[in-house]
């Protein structure tokens, strides 16, 4: 694109910005919408699946867990109503149902009593030594009496551990008095705490309250639940006893957290299972990072093939459009050529006619002075030399005009059958006159016969024309110089030799002196093309062009053109079209 | 007696006037027009006097191959020399075709022409003369 004026390089540079533009919309739209809906429709399924999986997973284990109350209840409700209170109250039974439950349930239930209306443990089987013990103030102790069967919230009690309470209501004779049994911390904690998904997913139960029902080595964060809207399930629309709640909400750290509740004991608690949104959606946040690294890469891809086609399509554009105005000045040249050549056969014409007038004027003259009357004049021989000269110039004149009429006259580019030694005599004939005022002799050394050539007949002209003024052009005008034009044939091939005294041609022209609109002349006086176009004639005959060039010494230009026959073809063909031209 | 009766057509008058006077003064009869159709004019009125028309190739209106093609089509035997300007093979080949005796190039020889001329009327001469030969042969067996 070197040889482009400055607004051709904006037009190119917008171009191939354009393109690749255009390329980078089209590519990555289509990539864009895909990746996005794909996206949207996996983070949904997949939110979906997570969401489903924790709901069940928490309403399982919030079953289990009522179940395990509900049997433990059903334990203590079983043995309340199958003993009565004497056999109840008597330590060594007791201890003896105790170990029943535990052979049967394993160390669930830690220890048994048996309270009465005022409070006291009057029967007591288990580790600890609560034998009379008073629980006469504490809280559970009243809402126990209240109903017939009660389980606590997990609370130190007198032994300073966490645990709690199942307790039956039963009457003697209308007094209430309390089968108490206690459900060992651990044991129920198990249940709980064995719920672990992931990193960061485990599992906790709460009292409305919002105070810890189990143990979690883990940080529970409990601000989340203050509205504890959990144990409205009016507040939440949905029915937290059967579906459990599923919410999403950012902790005070600010990490986004995953609550999925559910209540348990008629509402009283709720086991709510607590994961980091991102590990949760750990899978999902993967996906999404393979994903978009595969669109990265193909975005980088696009845009590197972009780049790529843009830069290319504008080169191979640059060029084509480089080409066509070397076509276009080729076009205006032989254009051009072919004007001045009507025009040359215009002005051949119209002096024609004079010339011969005054020819034949001078002829009449000559005639005349045959007559008796002159031939006595002194200046007779004078007026003879005189009219003689005259008729000599015109015939001359006639010369001229003729060759200028032939020049012009084949201005065509039909491929014809000629030959080269003729058309050089021709054209050397027409330059001889420009030769001369450079100071040049042209030698011609055309060997005979030789092949025809089948081509353009203009088109070698100006091939022949243009290394002709080119070699007188490169001789100095002052010291002068010698052009010398060879023509010889070799098996298939005619050679024609340009060989001037000239100036010569650099070695770094050398490289370029094909090249369209490269010229060594002073602005204005060459095009530029002169050669280009020779090289695109000879190229197009399947010629060759040879150039060797001494600095100070000369050049010498060899073409190479496939005759069209041999020789001796020639010249019977010659004779041949000789005949039906006349015909 | 002259040597040829000859027609020039040319448009350049002054062609005319000085071509006629260097025939004349070589013995030859001449009549001059300055266009193919008062050459064509000038063939009626005279008729066979005419032997050979001497036509300029360029001229405006009627051109020398048109009147060529209309001479040769009235008056077969006339001979016709071409002389032109303009020295493209084309239109001499076309002048052949058409049956003109042969064609120059102006400026031309008083010599070549004059030779030309002559042979001309030569030839008009012995057609003329064969076919009255012709005639006579005709003639004669019955």
């Amino acid at each position: 694109m070197g040889n482009n004026p400055p607004d051709r390089l904006e037009y190119y540079a917008s171009l191939k910005r354009n393109i690749f533009i255009a390329v980078v919309i089209v590519s990555m739209i289509p990539l864009i919408v895909f990746g996005s809906i794909t996206r949207y429709e996996f983070h949904t399924s997949y939110a979906e699946k997570v969401r489903a999986h924790l709901s069940i997973m928490v309403k399982k284990h919030a079953q289990n867990i009522d179940t395990f109350l509900k049997e433990r209840q059903a334990n203590i409700v079983s043995l309340a109503s199958s003993y009565p209170y004497e056999q109840l109250a008597d330590n060594a039974f007791l201890a003896q149902q105790l170990t029943r439950f535990q052979k049967t349930y394993g160390p669930v239930i830690t220890d048994l009593g048996i309270i009465n209306e005022k409070g006291e443990q009057i029967s007591y089987a288990g580790p600890f030594q609560l034998k009379d013990a008073n629980y006469a103030e504490s809280e559970w102790l009243k809402q126990a009496m209240a109903s017939d069967v009660y389980t606590s919230d997990v609370f130190m009690g007198l032994r300073r551990l966490p645990h709690f309470i199942v307790a039956v209501r039963s009457l003697k004779n209308g007094t209430p008095w309390l089968l108490r049994a206690t459900i060992d911390f651990m044991a129920f904690n198990e249940l709980v705490q064995n719920i672990h998904i992931g990193k960061t997913g485990f599992a906790f139960i709460i009292n409305k309250k919002i105070e810890m029902q189990t143990d979690s080595t883990r940080s529970v964060e409990k601000n989340l639940f203050r509205d504890a809207e959990l144990f409205h399930p009016d507040k939440t629309g949905t029915d937290i006893m059967n579906e459990p709640l599923f919410q999403t909400r950012t902790s005070d750290s600010g990490k986004e957290i995953i609550y999925v509740a559910r209540l348990l004991k008629n509402g009283e608690w709720a086991l709510v299972f607590q994961q980091d949104h991102l590990d949760a959606y750990s899978e999902l946040y993967r996906a999404r990072e393979v994903s978009l690294l595969t669109l990265v890469l193909g975005g980088i891809a696009i845009v590197l093939m972009a780049a790529w086609v843009s830069r290319h399509t504008t080169i191979k554009i640059a060029k084509a459009d480089q080409e066509k105005e070397i076509m276009n000045r080729q076009v205006i040249q032989s254009g051009h050529l072919a004007s001045i050549g009507m025009l040359a056969a215009g002005i051949a014409h119209e002096i024609n006619n004079p010339v011969a007038i005054m020819v034949e004027e001078a002829g009449w003259i000559e005639d005349l002075l045959e007559d008796e009357d002159f031939k006595e004049s002194e200046n007779l021989n004078e007026f003879k030399r005189a009219l003689g000269q005259i008729r000599k110039q015109g015939i001359r004149c006639r010369n001229i005009t003729h060759k200028m009429l032939n020049f012009s006259r084949h201005s065509d580019h039909r491929v014809q059958l000629f030959n080269l030694n003729e058309l050089i005599r021709e054209i050397t004939n027409l330059s001889s006159q420009h030769a001369k005022y450079s100071n040049v002799t042209i030698e011609l050394n055309l060997t005979e016969p030789l092949s025809s050539i089948k081509a353009s007949q203009t088109e070698m002209e100006q091939v022949i024309f243009n290394l002709l003024n080119n070699a007188i052009d490169a001789i100095d005008k002052k010291e002068g110089g010698k052009v010398r034009i060879h023509t010889w044939q070799d098996d298939s091939m005619i050679h024609f030799e340009v060989q001037d005294t000239g100036s010569g041609i650099s070695e770094a022209n050398l490289k370029r002196i094909f090249d369209p609109f490269f010229s060594t002349k002073p602005t204005g006086q060459g095009t530029g093309l002169g050669l280009s176009i020779c090289y695109g004639i000879v190229q197009k005959m399947n010629g060759q062009i040879v150039v060797e060039s001494t600095l100070e010494k000369g050049s010498r230009f060899e073409i190479s053109l496939p005759a069209a026959e041999s020789p001796e073809e020639t010249e019977t063909k010659t004779t041949k079209t000789t005949g039906s031209m006349t015909s | 007696m002259s040597i040829a009766n000859v027609l020039l057509v040319d448009d350049e008058t002054a062609f005319l006037e000085t071509m006629n006077k260097r025939l004349t003064k070589r013995n030859f009869q001449v009549k001059t027009v300055d266009s193919g159709i008062a050459a064509l004019e000038t063939l009626s009125e005279n008729g066979e006097h005419i032997e050979v028309v001497i036509l300029d190739v360029q001229m405006p209106g009627m051109d020398g191959i048109e009147t060529l093609t209309e001479i040769k089509r009235k008056y077969p035997l006339v001979e016709v020399i071409m002389l032109t300007g303009h020295a493209t093979v084309a239109s001499a080949i076309e002048g052949m075709k058409q049956g003109a005796y042969d064609y120059l190039m102006k400026p031309c020889e008083m010599e070549i022409l004059l030779t030309k001329v002559i042979e001309a009327a030569n030839k008009k001469r012995r057609h003329e003369q064969k076919i009255i030969e012709a005639r006579m042969k005709e003639i004669t067996t019955f």
